[in-house]
């Protein structure tokens, strides 16, 4: 579904992604690791169309990523992205956070809306905290609540940048727990973190890149026993 | 590392991307153009418009006011110099007293309230009357007479107090965890308070306090009340000798061209204050 063929991006002299190639199927799960400065994040940002790529071709399904002409609020009413620093609106309730995407962009009317974050929120234990603001929850909680406000909008397509590197080790397990469920339900979702039993456990495919370009690709079994790259090996014998 | 040549599908990108931006410019210009000469031409063609040119902008009597107002500007530029300079120590201490946790400075921390409360209460032109009409009638030994000084005394205790007020709030804005970080570091109070907190509060209020100076390089014309003859005052003589209100504006200039230097580098602060946050 989602499909990137020579993807360039440079800042001035520095090149961060060096011809990106990588297909994403429909209910896959994508890892990206890699040291920091490796281009994860770039990535992320230049497919959500944060950042304007210098080269190479992007396609979400049928809708062409990299065309000038595409309008960036379409594309992202279609991708959902969780940055590390979860980014809740700390003016709004959790609940408000939960619906003003669905209300304000797909138009569903105000019970509707508030029926299904109720219902979200059911399912993460949060239900009590539906009318408390974004400040007084827990790095964990809020970080689950600014992944179901992405999940609120339906997207078909999930980006998640290094959204456990804020949180201590308790907390992680409570995102990482919703990741679960998240990939029961079939999302498509493409990752970058530092989670590496994580990726082991539930990344159908890791992408390891260093500097710029994928070094190496495949499932997880394969790059954590037999990795083909010996930067691909130094890499994982020393993050886990 | 040098760049690969882009791909033909990138170099047509380019391209659009710079037609989209020619024509977003073409479409500025154009809705410039439309708007501004349609407002000309509508004012222009109104039956009004002679008699509202020669009122409010007759060339003969700008010229020949001109060169009296300019010369009683002056003391506009001098009085708000004078006042903008012992403004900011005044209102610095003000604000200070009132933050400071200290049982001793209690007397101090009430009388700045009260300086507070008071002063902003007031309107400024009461304040630079009932200071301009009421100090000399005192006759004592020690307060300046000068119309001058007089002015700059009101001036300085009405803006002093709207000073007071912004910088505590910048003060109050900077997270508690600033503090507890510089006593975490051994710092003393005042230490923290001179070395973390005001810095960083000065940075933060610099927009609104530029807006309080430009508010006051205007009220520097409040003192044409008490008999001082700034632009306005020299203004509205020539005005009451020819009945044209056309030095009124030459004068309304003279404001306007030196605040448009301080609205300006106000935004500059902004936008660099912006910049050096968000990293890009």
């Amino acid at each position: 579904m989602l499909r990137l063929e020579g993807v360039r991006k440079a800042f001035g002299d520095h090149v961060v992604l060096d011809g990106i190639d990588l297909e994403v199927e429909s209910g896959e799960i994508v890892c990206l690791i890699g040291a920091s400065g490796s281009g994860k994040s770039t990535l992320l940002r230049c497919i959500d169309l944060l950042e304007i790529i210098d080269d190479g071709e992007m396609h979400l399904a049928e809708l062409d990523l990299a065309d000038p002409a595409a309008d960036p609020d379409k594309v992202r009413a279609r991708i959902g992205m969780v940055f590390q620093s979860y980014n809740l609106f700390p003016h709004l309730t959790v609940l408000q956070n939960l619906t003003i995407g669905p209300r304000r962009v797909h138009g569903t009317s105000k019970s509707e809306a508030n029926r299904r974050a109720h219902e979200l929120l059911d399912r993460l234990g949060l239900a009590a905290k539906a009318h408390a603001y974004p400040d007084s929850l827990s790095g964990g909680q809020q970080q689950r609540v600014a992944l179901v406000r992405a999940i609120s909008m339906d997207p078909e397509l999930l980006l998640l940048d290094e959204i456990t590197s804020a949180l201590d080790p308790l907390l992680v397990a409570e995102v990482l727990d919703l990741l679960r469920d998240l990939k029961a339900e079939g999302r498509t979702i493409i990752m970058a973190t530092h989670e590496m039993d994580f990726a082991r456990e539930c990344a159908d495919r890791i992408v390891f890149l260093a500097n710029g370009q994928i070094v190496e690709s495949g499932p997880p079994e394969q790059l954590f026993t037999a990795a083909r790259d010996p930067r691909t090996a130094a890499f994982l014998a020393r993050n886990s | 590392m040098s760049l690969p040549a882009p791909s033909a599908r990138q170099v047509e990108r380019d391209r659009w991307r710079r037609k989209r931006h020619l024509r977003r410019f073409a479409v500025g210009a154009i809705s410039c153009i439309v708007v501004l000469g349609l407002s000309v031409w509508l004012i222009t063609s109104a039956p009004g418009w002679p008699r509202f040119r020669e009122v409010f902008f007759s060339w003969d009597h700008a010229k020949a006011s001109f060169p009296a107002i300019r010369d009683a500007f002056w003391l506009n530029v001098r009085l708000f110099m004078t006042v903008e300079a012992l403004v900011l120590p005044l209102a610095l201490l003000v604000a200070v007293v009132r933050i400071y946790p200290s049982p001793a400075l209690a007397p101090f921390k009430a009388m700045a309230t009260v300086y507070t409360d008071v002063f902003r209460g007031i309107p400024t032109i009461l304040v630079v009357m009932l200071i301009g009409f009421g100090f000399p009638a005192l006759g004592l030994a020690g307060i300046p007479t000068s119309l001058f000084w007089l002015g700059v005394i009101s001036l300085t205790l009405s803006y002093g107090a709207y000073v007071a007020e912004v910088m505590r709030a910048g003060l109050m804005s900077i997270h508690p965890t600033q503090w507890a970080a510089g006593r975490a570091l051994g710092l003393t109070y005042p230490q923290t308070l001179h070395r973390v907190i005001l810095p960083q509060a000065i940075r933060n209020v610099t927009p609104p306090l530029m807006n309080d100076f430009i508010s006051l390089q205007k009220d520097t014309a409040l003192v044409s009340t008490i008999g001082l003859v700034e632009a306005l005052r020299a203004a509205s003589v020539y005005q009451a000798q020819t009945f044209n209100v056309t030095s009124l504006t030459v004068a309304a200039c003279f404001f306007i061209v030196v605040t448009i230097p301080l609205a300006r580098f106000t935004d500059w602060l902004t936008i660099r204050q912006l910049s050096r946050q968000g990293g890009n």
